[in-house]
């Protein structure tokens, strides 16, 4: 208990160092800060479903697309905190239909499967928008400020992280665990596994969908090759997996470096980013299998090994 | 067992049919379980022994016939559902969920199945199946280092900890050395004493003999004898499947 209050403790005074970044800076500083809450909320919470699974999703992107859509497509109408609200329903309800559509095909199936889908809703909002006549893209004009968009980022990134906390001590959390192990046995020891899968699959991706509703405004014109780009959802793999997939803080510690890393990539080497991303993640996976967590984790052990030899 | 006749079976099998395309692994079987009661199911390899088991479980769909658990029809079921209405089974080679320690292995089988507890309730109750079993004291071990008896005792608490009214052990004495066999058919005996109703599947006929008061035979999948296990093993018909027709 006194260990679990001191983490909560720093968590709260990094959440809370995290949260003067607008104060500090609003230029580029900043815009790095954006990219990084987008990507701790994103990785974190792909980590909550793929982590313990094994399932590697590839669906990101389309959940955040469809997050910044709904965003785009009702600026006009309604107020943007109910906008918000209503992609992160559409999310959810969209990741159940896949989800229960999707679950039951295992490993590699699942992979290409959630990769397609991602490619099919860009497909289908292109030609939607092309035969209503409307432009490729949609204006996104609110007067919601980069560090509000920061801000709500972060205090997402909050909400992300006590839900993982919490499902992390729950049955389900045990539930998914079992299942990543071994499924006859958790089938054998009465887990409704596909209800498991579908619960975990749908909060990973409403968060998705959120993060997208939420930097909508950012971009002031949104078109599909932006809001689904399948690049979001690689990145947010490696990140994950460059942090480390079993803590629940492992993602964060991919998204910081990898993000700024990434920045210096795309202002330095504009062309070859594709390349170096592709280099990034076959070096990832083949030294750090299990992310700057494993490391440090490892190190820790042999550190204390070292002080009882 | 005269007493059993008038009671409802635990278990009861009637017709069972499961094929593979054109091998029928399982055909046309019928037994009873009763309650308190260890019988062994046994035969030689491919007998369709392990088939059955897996039919009762539910990671397998019969073709035909009922499987009834206390009257209930499971046949078919998901192996999920079986197991919540109270059916637990260690598998044939043993299955350990590697990034777990010895403790929440034991829980796994504790939380969703015919017992549902967690917290302290699922925490005691796993340290006293696992004293139970003889791994007290590694609780927090990773399951990696554990040996082969000590995974196959791991995975007998975690079959436990659901409080299942029929327990399948599949094979569970393979693989053991005589003195971690003698171990092993003391510990069934212990169950079987407590009154926990019990299908054997095993090759070990000394652990049958000392354990079960009653066999069902199966030779390419139908059953060919049924009865009292003494008798049972001095069936002709059960040699010769066993030692093949020379030795008969």
């Amino acid at each position: 208990m006194n260990s679990e209050v001191r983490t909560f403790g720093i968590a709260v005074i990094l959440f809370l160092a995290a949260a003067t970044l607008p104060l500090i800076s609003s230029g580029y500083l900043l815009s790095i800060g954006v990219s990084i809450a987008v990507y701790t909320v994103l990785a974190t919470s792909w980590t909550l479903f793929s982590g313990p699974t094994n399932y590697i999703s590839l669906a990101v992107a389309a959940f955040f697309g469809i997050g910044m859509y709904v965003v785009a497509g009702g600026i006009d109408l309604l107020p943007f905190p109910v906008l918000v609200l209503i992609g992160a329903v559409v999310g959810a309800l969209f990741s159940a239909i896949v989800g229960l559509a999707t679950l039951r095909i295992s490993g590699v199936y699942f992979v290409i499967f959630t990769l397609g889908l991602a490619e099919l809703i860009r497909q289908v909002v292109s030609w939607g928008q092309a035969t209503m006549g409307t432009s490729s893209g949609l204006y996104v004009l609110t007067d919601f400020t980069d560090p509000q968009i920061y801000w709500a980022l972060l205090v997402l990134a909050a909400v992300v992280f006590l839900i993982g906390w919490w499902i992390g001590r729950s049955r389900l959390g045990f539930a998914l665990r079992i299942i990543g192990n071994d499924e006859v046995v958790a089938v054998h020891s009465g887990i409704n596994t596909a209800r498991a899968k579908v619960i975990l699959f749908v909060i990973s991706c409403t968060f998705a969908s959120i993060t997208g509703a939420l930097v909508a405004p950012r971009y002031s014109y949104v078109e599909p090759t932006i809001a689904f780009n399948p690049f979001i959802s690689f990145q947010v793999v490696i990140m994950a997996l460059l942090g480390g997939v079993h803590r629940l803080w492992g993602p964060l510690l991919g998204v910081i470096p990898f993000t700024i890393l990434w920045e210096l990539i795309s202002a330095n080497f504009p062309t070859q980013t594709t390349l170096l991303l592709g280099a990034a993640f076959l070096l990832i996976v083949y030294f750090i299998p299990h992310g700057i967590v494993g490391l440090i984790e490892s190190g820790i052990q042999k550190w204390k090994g070292d002080q009882h030899g | 067992m005269d007493n059993h006749v008038t009671t409802q079976p635990a278990l009861s099998i009637q017709d069972v049919t499961r094929s593979f395309g054109g091998l029928v692994a399982v055909n046309n079987v019928s037994f009873d379980l009763h309650e308190n009661e260890v019988i062994g199911l046994i035969g030689p390899n491919g007998s369709g022994k392990t088939t059955m088991m897996n039919l009762i479980s539910g990671a397998l769909k019969p073709n035909n016939g009922e499987i009834r658990l206390y009257g209930e029809n499971i046949a078919g079921a998901p192996a999920a559902d079986i197991a919540h209405r109270g059916v637990a089974r260690t598998f044939q080679i043993v299955r350990m969920l590697p990034s777990l320690t010895v403790l929440e292995n034991a829980e796994a089988g504790g939380v969703f199945g015919h017992a549902k507890m967690w917290g302290a309730e699922l925490h005691d109750r796993a340290r006293e199946l696992l004293q139970r079993v003889g791994l007290e004291g590694i609780e927090n071990r990773p399951v990696s280092t554990l040996t082969y008896i000590d995974q196959k005792r791991l995975e007998l608490a975690r079959a436990l900890i659901s409080d299942p009214k029929v327990l399948l052990l599949d094979e569970w004495l393979a693989g053991l050395n005589p003195s971690e066999l003698r171990t092993g058919i003391a510990l069934i005996e212990q169950l079987a004493n407590e009154g926990r109703t019990i299908i054997i599947v095993e090759h070990v006929m000394d652990a049958i003999r000392s354990l079960c008061s009653r066999c069902v035979v199966m030779s390419s999948g139908v059953k060919i004898a049924e009865g009292g296990t003494a008798e049972v093993l001095a069936d002709p018909e059960v040699i010769r499947a066993y030692l093949g027709d020379e030795n008969a």
